[in-house]
C-alpha cells in the first residue's frame, strides 16, 4: 500500500519534469499561429511538419546539415581525443611507479576544480597568433591533451581496481608497460572508457560557451550555434523552425540516453560526475 | 607497481603537454595581462592594479553581475540539493526495477538541460516571466534546479551504503520517521551532501549557457540576468577588453577558492565521518 503511494508519487513528479520536454516536442509540431496563440498548452489540436522542414532548410544561409556535420565533428573529436589521452595518463597514475606520480596527480586533481576562465584569454590568444581561429582545432586540441582531468581521475579509479598480480603476470610473460597498458589494462578498463566516452559526447555535444567564442563564421557553425542564430530574432514566425531544430539537436542525447542509461548513472554514482 | 620512471613520462606525454602548455602557462599569462590593458590587437600596456581597483571602485555593472550571481548561486544550489535529496529518500524506498526506472528517468533532464534547445523551450515557457526583471533570474534557478537528477542520483548511492540495521534499531527505539530521519540518515549522509554541495557550488558560480539563452545573449532585462560569466564574456570576446576579463576570471578563481576553502572548513562542524566518534 506504501509502496503504491510513492509510485503515484513518483508518476506525478515524473509528469511534472517531462513537462518542459513534451512541450518543446508539442510545439515543434504545431503551426505557428496556433502556438502564439496558446503558448503553454500542450498538442493545441493541429499538427505541422512545417517546423521540421524549416529547421532543415537551417539558419543564416547554411542547412541543418551543415551543423550538424560539424557538431559531429567536434564530437568524435572529442571522444576520441579524451579517450586516448586520458586513458594513456590514467595508466601512468594508476599503475606506474615515478617520483612525480603523487604531486602530478595532485595537480591534477586540482585543475578540476578551477574554472575554465582563467586560462580562456591566454588560450584564446595563442590560436589567435596560430590563425586557428574560426577552426575546429582548438575545440579539439585540448581534449587530445588531456585537459579533462575528470576524465583522468574516473579512469585512475577504475584502474587501481585491477588487480596487480595482472600486471606481475605480464611482466613474467615478457610484456613490457606498453603492451600490459595495451592488452591487459585497456581491455580491462572498457567500462570506464564507455562512460568516458559517452560523457564526453554529451558534454562537447551541449558545450555552447567554448564554441560561442572561437567559431565565428556561419559554415563552422554547430548545432548549438545554429540555434543561436534564433536567440536574436524576435519575430515568432521562425518559432517553429528553432523549436524542430530543438528536438532535433537532443535527439542524439536521447538515443545516447537510452542507450547507455546503465553506464551513464553508474558513473555519475560512482565518481559523482556532473550530467 | 610497474618500475619505470621514463616509460611512465611517455604516457604522461599529452597530458603533461596540456597541463603546462593549456594550463600552467596559461594561468601565468592571464594573470600577467589581468594588470594590463590588452585589445588582442595592440602589445599590453602594463597598469598595475588598475583592473582590480576599477572592478572594485568604478564599474557598477561589475558589482551588480556579482551580485546576480550570488543571488543566482544561494537560490539554485539549496534547491537543487534539497530535491535532490527528497527524490533520492522517495526512491531509496522503491526497490529493483521500480527504483531504476525512475532513477534513470529522473537523471535524464541533468544531461539536457545543459542544452541551448531545452534552454530555448524553456525561455518560451516562461515567456511572461524571462520579460520581467524580477523573475527572469528565478526562471533561469528553475532551469537548474529542474536539472536535480545528478546529484539525486549521488544521494541515492550515498543512501544505499547506510547500514539497514542502523535504521531498523533507531525503529525500534521508538524513533518516527522524522527523528531517524534528522538523527540517522542524515548525519550518515553528510559526507555525500558536502560533496554535492561543494561540486554545486561550484558550477553555480561558473553558469553561462542558461542564462546566456534565456537572457537573449545580454544579460537582460535591465541587467537582471547578468551573471558573473556573461559579464566576462562581454567585456572579454565583445569588447575586447582582454586585460580587464583576465583580471575578473581571476577574481573568480579565487573567490571560488576562498569559498572552497570555507566550506571545508565548516564541513568538520558537521560532516561526519564514520571513523570518527
Amino acid at each position: 500500500m506504501r509502496r503504491a503511494g510513492v509510485v503515484v508519487l513518483c508518476l506525478a513528479g515524473l509528469a511534472l519534469v517531462s513537462y518542459p520536454i513534451a512541450w518543446l516536442i508539442s510545439a515543434s509540431l504545431t503551426p505557428v499561429e496556433d502556438l502564439v496563440a496558446h503558448l503553454r498548452s500542450l498538442f493545441p489540436g493541429r499538427i505541422t511538419a512545417d517546423g521540421y522542414r524549416g529547421a532543415l532548410e537551417g539558419a543564416g544561409g547554411e542547412s541543418f546539415w551543415t551543423f550538424l556535420g560539424n557538431s559531429t565533428i567536434v564530437a568524435s573529436g572529442a571522444v576520441i581525443g579524451n579517450v586516448v589521452s586520458c586513458s594513456l595518463a590514467a595508466y601512468a597514475f594508476a599503475r606506474l611507479r615515478f617520483r612525480l606520480n603523487g604531486p602530478l596527480f595532485a595537480f591534477a586533481l586540482l585543475t578540476i576544480m578551477m574554472p575554465a576562465h582563467v586560462t580562456l584569454i591566454p588560450q584564446y590568444v595563442v590560436f589567435q597568433h596560430l590563425e586557428m581561429i574560426d577552426t575546429f582545432v582548438p575545440l579539439i586540441l585540448p581534449k587530445l591533451l588531456a585537459t579533462d582531468a575528470f576524465f583522468v581521475f574516473l579512469m585512475v579509479q577504475f584502474m587501481r581496481g585491477i588487480p596487480r598480480e595482472l600486471d606481475e603476470a605480464a611482466r613474467i610473460d615478457g610484456c613490457g608497460p606498453v603492451r600490459n597498458y595495451r592488452y591487459v589494462v585497456l581491455p580491462l578498463s572498457r567500462p570506464a572508457m564507455v562512460t568516458t566516452a559517452i560523457f564526453t559526447f554529451i558534454w562537447t555535444w551541449n558545450d555552447f560557451f567554448a564554441q560561442l567564442i572561437y567559431l565565428s563564421s556561419t559554415e563552422n557553425y554547430t548545432i548549438p550555434m545554429g540555434l543561436r542564430l534564433f536567440i536574436d530574432q524576435t519575430s515568432s514566425s521562425s518559432y517553429g523552425s528553432m523549436f524542430a531544430m530543438s528536438v532535433l539537436s537532443l535527439v542524439p542525447i536521447g538515443l545516447f540516453f537510452l542507450a547507455f542509461q546503465r553506464f551513464l548513472v553508474a558513473g555519475v554514482a560512482t565518481t559523482g560526475l556532473k550530467g | 607497481m610497474v618500475r619505470s620512471q621514463g616509460v611512465a613520462y611517455l604516457f604522461l606525454g599529452p597530458w603533461l603537454l596540456g597541463a603546462i602548455g593549456l594550463t600552467v602557462a596559461p594561468m601565468v599569462v592571464s594573470l600577467y595581462l589581468s594588470f594590463t590593458d590588452y585589445d588582442l590587437f595592440n602589445s599590453p600596456r602594463w597598469v598595475g592594479f588598475d583592473n582590480y581597483a576599477k572592478l572594485f571602485g568604478d564599474d557598477p555593472r561589475y558589482l551588480h553581475s556579482v551580485g546576480v550571481t550570488l543571488r543566482y548561486v544561494a537560490w539554485s544550489v539549496p534547491l537543487k540539493l534539497v530535491l535532490a535529496l527528497a527524490v533520492a529518500l522517495l526512491l531509496n524506498s522503491l526497490r529493483g526495477k521500480g527504483q531504476a526506472f525512475f532513477r534513470s528517468a529522473f537523471y535524464a533532464p541533468s544531461l539536457l538541460g545543459a542544452s541551448v534547445g531545452l534552454a530555448l523551450a524553456w525561455r518560451a515557457i516562461f515567456d511572461t516571466w524571462v520579460d520581467t526583471p524580477d523573475h527572469a533570474l528565478l526562471t533561469i534557478v528553475l532551469l537548474s534546479a529542474w536539472q536535480f537528477g545528478a546529484p539525486m542520483v549521488i544521494f541515492l548511492a550515498g543512501l544505499q551504503q547506510i547500514p539497514r540495521d542502523l535504521v531498523d534499531a533507531a525503529a525500534v527505539d521508538g524513533a518516527g520517521w522524522w527523528r531517524r530521519l534528522w538523527s540517522v540518515t542524515l548525519p550518515m549522509l553528510s559526507p555525500v551532501l558536502f560533496f554535492n554541495l561543494m561540486l554545486e557550488t561550484i558550477h553555480a558560480f561558473q553558469a553561462f549557457t542558461q542564462a546566456f539563452v534565456v537572457s537573449g545573449g545580454r544579460g537582460g532585462p535591465a541587467d537582471s540576468t547578468l551573471f558573473y560569466t556573461l559579464y566576462l564574456y562581454e567585456r572579454g570576446f565583445t569588447e575586447f577588453r582582454m586585460g580587464y576579463a583576465s583580471a575578473m576570471a581571476w577574481v573568480l578563481l579565487v573567490a571560488i577558492a576562498v569559498i572552497t576553502a570555507v566550506l571545508f572548513r565548516t564541513s568538520r562542524y558537521w560532516v561526519f565521518y564514520g571513523d570518527e566518534r
